[in-house]
């Protein structure tokens, strides 16, 4: 199994209080992870720090059979390696349509000079059609993103990660505010997705990433606490002690 | 080939066929009922004022991409619309002194030496700051060609390097606002200095008078630069709705409602601010340069910071991110503006006060800025979109 990216005892302070605390793990090429852990765990951090967001005090992010290392990039230049992020509230642009959104997002050249020249292909045009297959938004394509559901942004919001083709997807609480019939497509398309790539979901919901039936790892004040299945993960003291005892 | 692509194009998008189509019977109705070529009833006076709303309008549009699309409030692009004039207004000075010095000289004995023509030349336009010497800064005034390339140079060039220095270190919202205008009141301070090169507060006059064209009446001169005016908003009403309706129109826009993901979908958001930084100081440059000849003079008050609040003000009440609603806006509140602070306007006698316009038009203006901003954000082009779609209902 080669690893994709490699967190390496990474710890990062605010105003001294430790966010992130000597924190490593390993995530592979397809592999579906869920983070969990209570709220100042570092989950968010963590997301922060590997999009380029935020440095680390000390320790390293290599990305990559090459190991290159994140930490001197710029957050565009981090997504333009294949790092794609999805945030906690659907954030899509909703003053423009569906279509619009993904054209945005689709893996072309991101210079303004060819941006302003840039003239529609068929090739972008299929892509476009596949991408709101799906992400089941076939029949918004010219709808306004503001005027979609809460849990299709969500998807909307998925879609123009997959339309930058990553090769990791960082997913923060996809589940929020979702029905239940939504919640169970999430699940089907986050798997899914997973087959190709590697998909980090960050969530709250313990029925949710039971759901998702992957590894798991528990953060907790910046640190890994525990990390494997979700039956392993239940019946570890520790984790109860901190998280699911309460 | 190239018409019938114009042609479909227009199709495409009524809303810039209508655009044109007004300003152009505007403008011949202008040049009809003007002294120029025919009626004479309209004072040239009022081609001026006419002409120098176009430019404003021109200025307006260039708000609007920055602020209204793009989402960076720039309360300093009449700095880059004061700089299109000086740079314009340099060769218009210079070449026009030139000429009178050679045409007095032409009773003299001798001819005059290129040193004794730079010599007068300079008394002629440093005398009043106690120079005589032509600064370094006019080293190109003679050269019409190149001081037009400067009108578009000098304000890109100061557009590039602020925007650079602002963008790259994130500086955002509010306190991108306050540096744009620390910035404009900047330059106006040191313009406002004798040694400024730029003849100080007295500024440069004059440039109503085109150099080479003394035997053309006003009324002419003012109809080409209305004419001029006029094309040139058009082009660039056409350039600016290309721009917004290309897929960098979505991603400025993106960049105004929600940066951190425009970001995050890997464009540098900073190279974009800065292309629509720099593209609208050089709009507002050569509306400047445009305006000034018109007006006829430009000192360094024409920086002052307010100047780019108006603007501001226009671009609001007409309506952001509607290039149609900041022409309206910019002509409708300048051309009110005038009229009521000109003097002309009656006063209104209430029996225990009476309405003096000079006086209680700003307290107005501002009034109506804070009602739209509260209660039609949309401005006056949001009440056209309104009226559309209740038409097309």
């Amino acid at each position: 199994m080669t690893q994709l990216l490699h967190v390496d005892n990474i710890s990062v302070a605010f105003d001294g209080f430790k966010a992130i605390n000597g924190l490593s793990f390993d995530i592979a090429r397809a592999e579906l992870r869920a983070i969990i852990g209570p709220n100042g765990a570092g989950k968010t951090t963590f997301m922060d720090i590997v999009t380029g967001k935020t440095r680390p005090d000390s320790g390293d992010v290599r990305w990559g059979d090459k190991g290159v290392s994140l930490l001197r990039r710029t957050e565009a230049q981090i997504v333009q390696l294949g790092i794609g992020r999805k945030f906690q509230k659907p954030t899509v642009f909703e003053s423009q349509s569906v279509h619009d959104n993904l054209l945005m997002a689709l893996a072309n050249n991101r210079n303004p000079f060819s941006v302003l020249s840039y003239k529609s292909s068929q090739n972008d045009i299929d892509r476009i059609e596949a991408l709101v297959g799906q992400i089941n938004l076939q029949d918004q394509l010219a709808a306004l993103a503001g005027e979609l559901s809460h849990g299709q942004k969500q998807w909307l919001e998925i879609g123009m990660l997959l339309a930058q083709d990553p090769q990791l997807l960082l997913v923060d609480e996809p589940a929020a505010g979702m029905t239940a019939p939504e919640r169970a497509v999430t699940v089907n398309l986050l798997k899914e997705l997973a087959q190709t790539r590697a998909v980090v979901v960050v969530e709250h919901d313990m029925e949710f990433i039971r759901q998702l039936e992957c590894r798991i790892t528990v953060l907790h004040e910046g640190a890994v606490l525990a990390e494997g299945q979700i039956d392993f993960v239940m019946q570890n003291q520790d984790v109860i002690d901190v998280y699911l005892g309460r | 080939m190239e018409n019938t692509l114009i042609t479909k194009y227009l199709l495409k998008h009524p809303s810039v066929l209508i655009f044109l189509g007004v300003l152009a019977l505007f403008t011949l109705s202008v040049v009809i009922l003007a002294e120029g070529f025919g009626m004479g009833l309209i004072s040239t006076s009022f081609v001026k004022t006419l002409g120098k709303t176009l430019c404003l309008c021109i200025i307006a549009i260039a708000m609007d991409l920055v602020w209204g699309f793009c989402g960076i409030l720039s309360l300093g692009h009449f700095a880059f619309f004061a700089l299109g004039g000086y740079m314009i207004g340099m060769w218009l000075m210079f070449a026009r002194t030139k000429l009178i010095v050679l045409d007095a000289a032409q009773n003299l004995p001798l001819p005059l030496t290129p040193t004794e023509i730079s010599e007068a030349v300079g008394t002629q336009i440093f005398g009043v700051v106690g120079g005589a010497e032509i600064p370094a800064i006019w080293a190109f005034a003679d050269l019409f060609w190149v001081q037009l390339a400067l009108v578009v140079l000098v304000p890109g060039l100061l557009a590039l390097v602020f925007g650079w220095l602002a963008f790259r270190s994130r500086v955002n919202g509010v306190y991108l606002s306050i540096l744009t205008q620390a910035m404009t009141l900047a330059l106006a301070l040191y313009l406002f200095q004798n040694d400024s090169g730029l003849r100080g507060n007295n500024g440069l006059s004059g440039l109503q008078n085109i150099p080479g064209f003394d035997a053309v009446p006003q009324a002419l001169i003012s109809i080409w630069f209305f004419i001029a005016s006029a094309a040139a908003l058009g082009f660039i009403y056409l350039a600016a709705y290309a721009v917004v309706s290309s897929k960098l129109g979505n991603i400025i826009r993106g960049i105004r409602d929600n940066e951190a993901r425009v970001r995050f979908l890997g464009y540098n958001v900073e190279s974009y601010k800065l292309f629509v930084f720099v593209l609208t100081a050089i709009i507002a440059a050569v509306a400047g340069a445009l305006y000034y000849p018109q007006a006829g003079i430009i000192n360094p008050a024409e920086l002052a910071p307010i100047a780019s609040i108006y603007l501001a003000v226009w671009v609001a009440i007409g309506g952001r991110g509607r290039l149609y609603g900041a022409v309206i806006g910019a002509a409708f509140v300048s051309l009110l503006s005038s009229y009521f602070t000109g003097g002309q306007a009656p006063d209104i006698p209430f029996g225990f006060a009476t309405l003096r316009w000079t006086e209680w038009w700003l307290v107005l203006l501002g009034l109506s800025f804070v009602a739209v901003t509260l209660y039609a954000p949309k401005g006056i082009g949001g009440l056209i979109d309104h009226l559309n779609r209740k038409g097309s209902a």
